[in-house]
């Protein structure tokens, strides 16, 4: 089992695409690691330099602490599950999982054996005589897992591993994917675009954009706080409100370290904790709807007050659009708690789930670390 | 946990939202070299290919040019040693009557067995099974494809015997015993052979370029009450227009290159027949006349030059 | 039903009975003729014999020149596959300088070089280099006029295999070598298959390169052999030229069936010398 380090890593292509742009990032022993954007953002490029399909420009790649930077793809102990899972279609399934073992002249016997055990870990069992073609995608799916586990790569590398599955063998095939990246505790890099996935397999996350890196944490801090508005907009089924704002008033003293204060945005005002900017400031003001509560009468402190356009009905939750002073918010509510359309209602969010942005670049203006002052 | 990059780039541009995405298309590059051939064994394996290429057919074609401004001669004199005659042999050209006579058969079989005949039956035989009884139509197209496929000489064979003078099958038919049809008229001969012989190309090219016409536009058309006529002027024909005129250049370029016409009429009787390509066979190999036969090549080979250009341009417009 | 729709019925089907007639008469004679005791040019009903394929067997060229057609034949299918294999493969798949343009004019080559418009030179430059009367010859030129469209057709068949296979096996750690072996080659036989059918089957009816430069009656392959036989004319012939007929096209049309249910018929545009 290793670590991959990556150091200032860049993939230029000959029409002068930085597809890869200077890129930074260990990933820990073990890790199950998403890199996660838009298609075109660069993370199907980086994941392939790491397995040595593509050459890095500039930079360095190490895998347990080797430079595998100029080692060719196989040498470099990475196996990897393809998008279209790549099985050879004129192989049977006991060929395909074990074609890395023959090429490296394993003998017939062990290679039955591995064959034989790779499939039952993968309830691949019985279908070892068939060919591809006559397997489903689920199935095809943990042919092509089963033939990078049977390699005993030191990391596994997987490209949107479920996209070519139906919306609910995807959900069965998330779950089977995470409980045997735990069982089998291979460090694991894979790339996706859909960020659910990214939230409920990954340890880590790396979001990026244009061959750069946005932001790189857990799950839990890419969802809870966006590092920028992109990631924002990027992360979370439904959309985050980015609203303009002014920081209307702060608490704190000027040095702007751990201030809790008011921004007025959309008619209204809400509070916000932990932030770095002064009076004044002109802000994109971020909410995600699940941390709006709604309410029908009178509340103390900062509010937003409007008027309920429509309710959408997510199932165990509604999304409901509420027209503040000519901006559109959208709240979370409870199932069958829906307010009627046309109800005046009240929106208020705890200090610390409100983010605000620097309107210019889109950075989160966060609590600087209380070290660097 | 190591930390990564400072996530926050200055980079204004970048920092505005979804803006990004522009450079998709051309983001995967080319793929290069997926199983690590490597460019001295990509050449390696490109090599033999491109040698008989340029040894059989690229310097044939180059030495063309040169062979036309000689006297080269298959036998005499000429045959041992030959001199540059300059452009004579394409002033002789222009005054051959017998090339003219070529020119204009060769006008007259293209236009009435490849632009009217292939064209036209294609189509129609395409337009009619589209929706026949499957029975049907497999009997019907493996007849046109049989004709298609069958060896030229077998064909050709086949031909002489339908026109034949004595107990041809055309003349039990017509009950005209004694009409010897190959001498009488030839060019019809060769057109109505060659229509059967090459129809099969149009008719698929037509096919697979009918299944591309909308279902829902035809349909359209018949909820609005057009006429089959009007339906295939308005709907089909515009869809398929591209298609229409790259076969119209194929075939055309295959029939005015076809050798075929030797098999049945040798050019004759009395060079009534005598395209193009079976001139140039009678000129170099029964008169010997080589020079001269290879000025008349090269001119065939820049008409295959224009007609394939404008075709490789239609072709790289439509995709 | 209106009167019109019956009208309309009818003319249809007249229509399709005159298209299939005109396509099939000219070919039922080589169904009757060969098997005819008294074979003329006309078709009619035989009065059955298997006298004349006797003596079609008994010819001394007839089944020698399909012996030479095969050889040719064989000899250029052979050489085309490999070579535009070869070609192709690396065309597809890796980036050389000047792939663009060389593609392009393979293309062009394909369909500009004909056999009628490079017979001249052709002839000449066999005659000079000593291979007239040579079978290895004539296969040699038919490869070499074969293979630009060979190479094309090819080079669709490997762009459309998805290049994951060979990235897959590199990355599990197989060599250049075995990749081509174990997953290449495999993947790519029905392509093969259908190149070397169709190189065959373009060959064996190429009447015109053996027509130029085979002098001797012993090595003239089916193609040649039956122009000769018409030539010669008399009763003799009118026996043995249309079993020979038939058997000749018995290759063409088997391979075709063969390649049409094993892989579908692939519509190449533009491919047929």
């Amino acid at each position: 089992m290793a670590g991959i380090d990556i150091e200032g890593l860049a993939t230029v292509y000959p029409n002068g695409v930085r597809a890869v742009d200077g890129l930074d990032l260990h990933v820990a022993d073990g890790e199950f690691f998403a890199l996660l954007g838009p298609s075109g953002c660069g993370k199907t490029t980086l994941l392939r330099t790491i397995a040595g399909l593509e050459s890095a420009t500039e930079g360095k790649v190490r895998i347990d602490a080797a430079d595998v930077t100029r080692t060719e793809p196989g040498k470099r102990g990475v196996a990897m599950v393809f998008q279209d899972y790549a099985l050879f279609p004129h192989m049977s399934v006991s060929e395909n999982i074990t074609y890395p073992l023959k090429v490296r002249r394993v003998s017939a016997a062990t290679r039955a054996e591995t064959a034989e055990r790779t499939a039952g870990e993968l309830s691949l069992d019985g279908l070892l005589e068939r060919k591809p073609a006559q397997l489903s995608g689920g199935q095809q799916q943990r042919v092509a897992l089963a033939r990078a586990i049977a390699s005993r790569g030191k990391v596994l590398l997987l490209d949107e591993p479920l996209s070519n599955l139906d919306a609910r063998l995807r959900l069965e095939a998330r779950t089977f994917l995470k409980k045997l990246q735990r069982d089998l505790g291979i460090t694991t890099v894979f790339v996706t675009h859909d960020q659910a996935e990214a939230l409920a397999l990954a340890d880590r996350i790396a979001v990026m954009e244009s061959g750069k890196l946005r932001q790189l944490g857990s799950p839990r801090e890419v969802f809870a706080r966006p590092a920028n508005t992109f990631v924002a907009n990027f992360i979370g089924s439904t959309p985050m409100n980015l609203l303009p704002g002014t920081v209307s008033s702060t608490s704190g003293s000027d040095t702007y370290v751990d201030e809790v204060g008011v921004v007025s945005v959309a008619g209204g005002s809400l509070s916000a904790a932990t932030f770095s900017a002064p009076a004044g400031a002109e802000v994109t003001v971020g909410v995600r709807p699940e941390y709006l509560t709604l309410a029908s009468g009178d509340v103390s402190g900062p509010s937003l007050r409007g008027q309920v356009v429509v309710a959408e009905n997510l199932g165990t939750q509604s999304l409901v659009s509420v027209d503040c002073d000519g901006t559109l918010i959208g709240v979370t509510v409870p199932e069958e708690n829906e307010p009627e359309p046309g109800t005046t209602v009240v929106l208020t969010a705890p200090a610390s789930r409100v983010l605000l942005y620097d309107r210019e670049s889109g950075e989160l203006l966060a609590r600087q670390p209380a070290t660097v002052a | 946990m190591t930390t990564a990059s400072p996530p926050a780039p200055a980079d204004p541009v970048q920092g505005r939202g979804p803006a990004d995405g522009g450079g998709r298309a051309g983001a995967r590059g080319p793929a290069r070299d997926v199983a690590g051939l490597g460019v001295g064994r990509a050449l390696g394996f490109v090599a033999p290919a491109l040698l008989l290429i340029g040894a059989f057919l690229v310097f044939p074609a180059i030495w063309t040019i040169y062979i036309g401004l000689t006297n080269y001669r298959l036998t005499g004199v000429e045959a041992v040693s030959p001199s540059m005659v300059g452009l004579s042999n394409y002033t002789k050209a222009l005054n051959d009557a017998l090339f003219h006579n070529a020119l204009w058969l060769t006008l007259l079989f293209v236009l009435g067995s490849a632009i009217i005949g292939q064209n036209i039956l294609g189509f129609t035989l395409a337009w009619v099974m589209r929706r026949t009884r499957p029975a049907v139509r497999r009997t019907v197209e493996a007849f046109v494809l049989l004709a298609w496929i069958l060896p030229s000489t077998v064909v050709a064979y086949l031909w002489v015997a339908f026109f034949d003078r004595d107990g041809g099958t055309l003349n039990n038919i017509l009950g005209t015993p004694g009409t010897a049809w190959l001498i009488d008229y030839p060019m019809a001969c060769l057109v109505f052979f060659n229509t059967w012989r090459g129809t099969a190309f149009s008719m698929m090219l037509y096919s697979s370029a009918l299944q591309a016409v909308p279902p829902s536009q035809l349909e359209s058309a018949r909820m609005v009450g057009a006429s089959g006529w009007q339906t295939l002027r308005d709907v089909v024909f515009p869809h398929i227009r591209g298609h229409v005129l790259t076969n119209t250049l194929l075939i055309s370029l295959w029939t005015a290159n076809d050798f075929s016409p030797f098999l049945l009429t040798k050019g004759g009787p009395n060079h009534e027949s005598e395209t193009v390509p079976v001139y140039i066979y009678n000129v170099a190999l029964q008169g010997g006349e080589l020079g001269y036969s290879s000025a008349i090549s090269f001119l065939l080979l820049i008409a295959n030059l224009l007609v394939s250009l404008i075709y490789l341009r239609l072709l790289r417009r439509r995709s | 039903m209106s009167a019109g729709f019956v009208v309309r019925r009818i003319g249809f089907y007249v229509l399709i009975c005159a298209i299939t007639l005109f396509f099939a008469v000219p070919m039922l004679w080589i169904a009757s003729a060969p098997f005819d005791k008294n074979p003329g040019l006309g078709v009619h009903w035989p009065d059955w014999t298997l006298e004349n394929v006797r003596k079609t067997l008994e010819h001394p060229y007839a089944m020698h020149s399909m012996v030479n057609s095969l050889l040719i034949c064989v000899t250029t299918a052979v050489a085309v596959t490999a070579f535009a294999a070869l070609a192709s493969y690396a065309l597809s798949r890796v980036r050389m300088p000047g792939r663009d343009a060389l593609l392009y004019g393979l293309l062009l080559l394909s369909s500009v070089v004909t056999g009628t418009a490079a017979m001249v030179p052709i002839f000449v430059m066999m005659f000079q280099l000593g291979l007239i009367d040579s079978r290895f010859g004539v296969a040699l030129v038919m490869t070499g006029g074969l293979l630009p469209a060979a190479i094309f057709i090819l080079k669709d068949f490997v762009d459309a295999v998805p290049k994951s296979y060979e990235e897959s096996a590199r990355v599990f750690g197989a060599s250049t070598g075995q990749i081509l072996r174990d997953v290449v080659l495999p993947v790519a036989r029905p392509g093969l298959a259908t190149i070397m059918v169709w190189a065959f089957v373009n060959s064996w009816g190429n009447f015109l390169v053996p027509f130029l430069l085979i002098r001797s009656i012993e090595k003239q392959p089916g193609a040649v052999l039956m122009q000769t036989l018409t030539d010669e004319g008399g009763s003799v012939n009118l026996q043995v030229l249309p079993v020979f007929s038939l058997l000749f096209s018995i290759p063409v049309v088997v391979l075709y069936l063969l390649v049409n249910s094993r892989y579908g018929f692939r519509f190449h545009g533009g491919i047929k010398s």
